[in-house]
C-alpha cells in the first residue's frame, strides 16, 4: 500500500510537471466544471465488474476502447488506427482472425506509453474463468489473443466470426493498464478496490476522488492526445435521487449541465423545459417494449412442468388468430405518446434499427383496429360466453399479464388491459419488483425466465450494431427450463426449425446485404407467429444546459463518448 | 446499577447473534439477485458465472459464517491495524465484508457517508428536539390556547405529510422559483473557510428542516402529554402554595419531572440518526447512509444490507441501555438492583 501510494504521488508529480510544460496549449480546462448528474449513482469504474450504464458511462471519461459506435452507429477508430477490414487486411480472409493497430504515441495519463500487452492483458482479464466479468459475450469465440509488436494485436478466433469486431470495442471493453491491473486477474478481481475506483486511463479526464453510490470528481489529462482538448478541467458526476429531480436541476434551477436517462412523464418534462434553461435530446437505438407471449402452458396444476415444453402447449395463446387480434386491439401510438413522449415511437418489429435491418412487412398493426380484432376471433370460433369473455371448448381467453414495477409500464398494463376488454379478453394484471423479476433466483417463481403467466413485458435491445447475438435468443437451445436452471432467453418458449436454420446461416454470412436479409426474414418470422408482440421503439432522453455545446447523444456507445469534445459557450 | 450494566451487556451478545442469523436468513430468502440489476444483454451463462465469482453457489450457513468471520473478527482487526498502522496476523490476505456491487469494503462505505448523514440527520434531530421542547412546555401550560391549537396542528402536519411530498414542495419553493437553496447537496464540499461554510449551511438548510418538521411533532406531543401529567400534580400546588414564582414552578419543578419519559424517548431515537433517512436523503440527494440502503436493497447487495442493518440492530439494542440507564440516574426512586 505505502509503495503504491509512493508510486501514485510520483505519477501525479510528473502528470504536474507535463502540465506546466504543454503551458504553450494553455487551453486546456479553460471552460472550469463541467456538472453531471446519473439519478443512478455510478458504483464502480471498472465496466467489466460493472453494474450498469451508468458505471460505464462513468468511467468511459477515463477509458477508452480499441474502436467504438458515433451516434449514427458507424464504427470509428478510437485508439486504433483504423478499423481492420478484409480489405486493408486487417481481418484474414477465412474470418478466423483480426488485427488492431494501436494509434502511435499513445500515453497512459500516468505518462507512460500504451502497448500491445495491455490490449493482450485487459482481453485475458475479462476471459478469466473467476473473474466474474461482465462483458465475457463479447470475446466468445476468441481462441487466443497475442501481441505481434508494441502495437499489434491479433485476436484468432476459434471459427469463421463474419463480425469480428465485438471484442473490445465499445464502451462497454475499454482498455484496461496492465501494470494498474496486473494483480487484480481472477479472484483477486473484486478485492482490487483501489484499481477498480480509480482506474488509469487514456481518456480526457483521471478520476480525482471516488465515492462510491455518490459522486466521481474528475480532473482533465494532461497527457491526454488532442492537444487544448478538453476544454474543461474539472467534472463532477453526481448520482442519486431520481428522474424527475435530475431533470429538474438542469432544466429549472441550472445546478447541472447535463442529466442522463429522463425517463419522466412527457408532460412534466415539456413543462420543465420551458423554464427554458436547458435542452431535451433524445434518440433512439435499439430498444423495443414488447409483449412476450408464453407458447407453453402456465397452469399452476402442472407443477414443475408448468412453463416448459414438457407441460404442453399454451391452452389458447397458440392459436395464431388469438394472438393476432391481441395485437391488433392494442393503439401502440397513444402507448408512445402517454409513456414515453419524445422518447418512444409505435413499433411492429423486434429490430427496429439500424434502418438497413428493418421490416416493412409488419406494418399492419401500427393502427389500432379494435373491429377487425373482434371479426379475427368470432371468425377462429372464439365466441362471447354470458359474462363477455370469449371461449371456445371451455377455454376462456383470461390472460395474466405481468410485468416489472415502473409507473409507466403500469399505465401501459392498465391501458391494454382496457383495449383487451373491448375484445372480449379478460386481463388480471400483475408487476414485480425488477431486482426479482429480472434476477434469476431459482426459488422465485416471480422470475421472467419461468415465465408463470401467459403475457410478460420488458425492454430488450442490443448492444453496438450487429444483432447476431441477439436474434439468436430464440432459437430453440435457448429455451428456459429445470434442465438448463431456468438460463435461457428465449422467454416465448419459440420452437421453430427453419427459425434455428436462419440463425445457423446468420453466424456464417459475411456480407453486409446478406446478414441484413437474414435478419428481416427472422425478424418478420417472430412477428408473423407472435411469439412477441411489440409495442414502443423506445429512444433515450437527456437533457443539457443550454450553454453546454458538442453533445451529440448516442444510443450506440456510451453517451459520455465524446466528452473531450464538449465546452462551454461563450 | 454496575451490575445491571454488565449483565444486559452479556445478554445482548447472543440476541444480537440471533439478530444477525435472522436478518441473513431473511436476505437468502428474499427473491432478490445481484445480477437483476445487470442489462439485459448480460447473457444469462454469464451471470451465472458473476454469482459463482460473488461467492453465491455456496451453501447458506458456510456464506453465513463466511459473513460472522469476516465482520466479527476480519473486520475489527483492519480497524486496529488502520489505528495503529500495523499489518497483524497477515492483513494482506484479510477478506473483509466486501459489497457485490461496488466490491468495495461496506465499512468503508458506511464511514465515507456517516459525515453527510450525522450531519443533516443529526442536526435536524437537534434542531427538531430544541423547537419540540419550548412547544411541548407552552401547549401544555396554556392548554386549548391559540399556540396550543397552533402547535397541535403543526405537528398534525408533521405527522401527517410525507417527507417525499414536503421535501419536493421545499425545492420548487426556495431552489426553482426563489432559487434561495441548491436542490442538490454536494458530498464533496469540505468546510475549510466562510464561504464554504455559507454553503454547507444553505445546502443543509431544506433537508434539516423537512426532518426537523417531523422529530418536532412527535416530540413536542410527548413533551406536552408528560407536562400535562405533572401539572395536576399534589407537589405542583404544595410548591405554589409555598410562593415559589410561577416561571420556578414550571421550569424547575414540573419541567424537570416531566423530561425523563422524554428523554428515553430521545435516546431510543438517536440510532434512527445513525440509519438515515431514507426518503429525505434521495430527495435531496444526500446520499448517505439511508440512500446506501435503499440502493443495497435494490441492487440485492447482501453483504452491504446484512452489515448495515446489523449495525442499526446493535444501535437499537445499546440504546435502549442507555435510555433504561438514563431513566435510573434522572429518577432515584427507580432501581435495577
Amino acid at each position: 500500500m505505502k509503495l503504491k501510494s509512493t508510486l501514485l504521488g510520483a505519477a501525479a508529480a510528473i502528470a504536474l510537471a507535463s502540465s506546466a510544460l504543454a503551458g504553450s496549449h494553455e487551453a486546456q480546462g479553460r471552460d472550469g466544471q463541467l456538472n453531471i448528474i446519473y439519478w443512478q449513482a455510478a458504483s464502480i469504474l471498472n465496466p467489466y465488474l460493472s453494474g450498469g450504464n451508468k458505471d460505464i458511462d462513468a468511467s468511459a471519461l477515463v477509458l477508452e476502447p480499441l474502436a467504438r459506435y458515433d451516434e449514427n452507429g458507424n464504427m470509428v477508430a478510437w485508439l486504433a488506427e483504423d478499423i481492420p477490414t478484409v480489405e486493408n487486411g486487417g481481418v484474414a480472409e477465412d474470418l478466423t482472425s483480426i488485427t488492431w493497430t494501436l494509434k502511435e504515441g499513445l500515453v497512459w495519463s500516468d505518462g507512460t506509453p500504451v502497448t500491445s500487452a495491455d490490449v493482450v492483458f485487459t482481453a485475458n482479464y475479462c476471459m478469466n474463468e473467476e473473474g466474474g466479468c461482465q462483458q465475457l459475450a463479447g470475446f466468445a469465440d476468441i481462441g487466443s489473443v497475442e501481441a505481434l509488436d508494441d502495437r499489434s494485436v491479433k485476436i484468432t478466433f476459434t471459427k469463421p466470426k463474419p463480425f469480428p469486431y465485438s471484442a473490445l470495442v465499445g464502451s462497454t471493453m475499454p482498455i484496461l493498464q496492465q501494470e494498474q491491473f496486473k494483480d487484480c486477474v481472477g479472484v483477486n478481481a473484486p478485492n482490487c478496490t483501489a484499481e477498480n475506483f480509480g482506474p488509469i486511463g487514456t481518456g480526457p479526464f483521471m478520476v480525482e476522488e471516488f465515492k462510491a453510490n455518490d459522486t466521481v470528481v474528475y480532473v482533465a489529462n494532461p497527457n491526454y492526445r488532442d492537444g487544448g482538448k478538453p476544454a474543461f478541467g474539472r467534472v463532477t458526476f453526481k448520482g442519486g435521487g431520481d428522474a424527475a429531480s435530475a431533470a429538474r436541476s438542469v432544466l429549472e434551477t441550472g445546478e447541472f449541465d447535463y442529466a442522463w436517462n429522463l425517463q419522466v412523464d412527457p408532460t412534466v418534462l415539456a413543462q420543465m423545459a420551458a423554464a427554458g434553461k436547458g435542452t431535451v435530446v433524445s434518440a433512439f437505438g435499439t430498444g423495443v417494449e414488447r409483449l412476450m407471449v408464453n407458447l407453453t402452458n402456465p397452469d399452476p396444476a402442472l407443477g414443475d412442468k408448468r412453463s416448459t415444453l414438457e407441460g404442453g402447449p399454451h391452452p389458447f395463446l397458440t392459436d395464431p388468430a388469438v394472438r393476432r387480434a391481441l395485437s391488433l386491439a392494442i393503439d401502440r401510438n397513444l402507448l408512445a405518446e402517454v409513456g414515453y413522449g419524445e422518447a418512444g415511437k409505435a413499433t411492429c418489429n423486434v429490430v427496429p434499427a439500424p434502418a438497413i435491418y428493418v421490416s416493412t412487412a409488419n406494418d399492419e398493426c401500427l393502427v389500432q383496429d379494435i373491429a377487425k380484432a373482434n371479426a379475427i376471433l368470432d371468425e377462429a370460433g372464439w365466441m362471447p360466453g354470458p359474462d363477455g369473455i370469449r371461449q371456445k371448448d371451455g377455454v376462456r381467453l383470461s390472460i395474466l399479464y405481468q410485468t416489472s414495477t415502473n409507473a409507466v409500464r403500469q399505465d401501459t398494463q392498465a391501458l391494454v388491459k382496457q383495449w383487451w376488454s373491448e375484445i372480449g379478453v379478460e386481463t388480471e394484471l400483475k408487476n414485480i419488483d425488477a431486482a426479482v423479476f429480472f434476477g434469476g433466483d431459482q426459488s422465485s417463481p416471480d422470475t421472467f425466465q419461468k415465465f408463470y403467466a401467459d403475457i410478460e413485458m420488458y425492454t430488450n435491445l442490443f448492444d453496438g450494431t450487429d444483432p447476431e447475438a441477439y436474434m439468436g435468443s430464440w432459437v430453440c437451445s435457448e429455451i428456459p427450463s429445470p434442465a438448463n436452471n431456468w438460463l435461457g432467453s428465449n422467454m416465448p418458449r419459440y420452437c421453430n426449425p427453419e427459425y434455428d436454420a436462419l440463425a445457423e446461416k446468420l453466424a456464417t454470412t459475411a456480407a453486409l446485404e446478406d446478414r441484413a436479409a437474414i435478419v428481416k426474414q427472422m425478424n418478420d418470422m417472430l412477428m408473423q407467429e407472435g411469439a412477441m408482440i411489440p409495442l414502443v421503439h423506445r429512444g433515450s432522453v437527456s437533457a443539457h444546459a443550454n450553454s453546454l455545446e458538442g453533445v451529440r447523444l448516442n444510443v450506440w456507445d456510451s453517451q459520455m463518448w465524446n466528452v473531450a469534445d464538449w465546452s462551454r459557450a461563450k | 446499577m454496575l451490575n445491571y450494566t454488565l449483565r444486559r451487556l452479556m445478554f445482548s451478545v447472543p440476541v444480537l447473534l440471533f439478530i444477525s442469523f435472522i436478518i441473513f436468513l431473511i436476505l437468502d430468502l428474499a427473491p432478490s439477485d445481484p445480477t437483476g440489476n445487470l442489462p439485459l444483454t448480460i447473457p444469462p451463462e454469464v451471470r451465472e458465472k458473476i454469482r459463482t465469482s460473488l461467492g453465491l453457489d455456496a451453501p447458506m450457513w458456510v456464506r453465513y459464517l463466511l459473513w460472522c468471520k469476516q465482520f466479527f473478527i476480519n473486520e475489527p482487526l483492519n480497524i486496529w491495524d488502520q489505528w495503529r498502522g500495523t499489518c497483524s496476523f497477515n492483513c494482506e490476505d484479510r477478506l473483509r465484508v466486501v459489497s457485490y456491487v461496488t466490491r468495495s469494503p461496506v465499512v468503508d462505505l458506511i464511514v465515507e457517508r456517516m459525515p453527510q448523514t450525522l450531519w443533516v440527520v443529526g442536526m435536524s434531530y437537534v434542531v427538531g428536539i430544541l423547537i419540540a421542547i419550548p412547544i411541548g412546555v407552552i401547549s401544555a401550560y396554556k392548554q386549548y390556547s391559540v399556540f396550543d391549537q397552533a402547535g397541535t396542528f403543526i405537528s398534525m402536519v408533521g405527522f401527517s405529510v410525507p417527507p417525499f411530498f414536503s421535501g419536493v414542495l421545499v425545492i420548487v419553493i426556495f431552489s426553482v422559483q426563489l432559487g434561495w437553496f441548491p436542490s442538490i447537496y454536494d458530498t464533496t464540499l469540505e468546510v475549510v473557510d466562510w464561504e464554504t461554510f455559507k454553503m454547507q449551511v444553505k445546502q443543509m438548510i431544506m433537508p434539516v428542516m423537512v426532518l426537523a418538521l417531523q422529530t418536532t411533532a412527535q416530540i413536542s406531543r410527548f413533551m406536552r402529554a408528560s407536562m400535562l401529567d405533572n401539572l395536576n400534580q399534589d407537589y405542583v400546588r404544595t410548591a405554589r402554595a409555598k410562593g415559589l414564582k410561577e416561571s420556578v414552578v414550571l421550569l424547575v419543578h414540573v419541567l424537570r419531572n416531566s423530561l425523563i419519559p422524554v428523554v428515553t424517548v430521545i435516546a431510543l431515537g438517536v440510532p434512527a440518526v445513525f440509519g438515515g433517512a431514507i426518503i429525505t436523503e434521495q430527495v435531496f440527494k444526500v446520499n448517505g447512509i439511508g440512500q446506501l440502503l435503499i440502493i443495497g436493497i435494490q441492487g440485492g447487495d447482501a453483504p452491504l444490507v446484512q452489515t448495515l442493518t446489523f449495525i442499526f440492530a446493535v444501535m437499537i439494542v445499546f440504546a435502549n441501555l442507555i435510555a433504561d440507564i438514563l431513566y435510573g440516574i434522572l429518577d432515584p426512586r427507580i432501581r435495577y438492583d
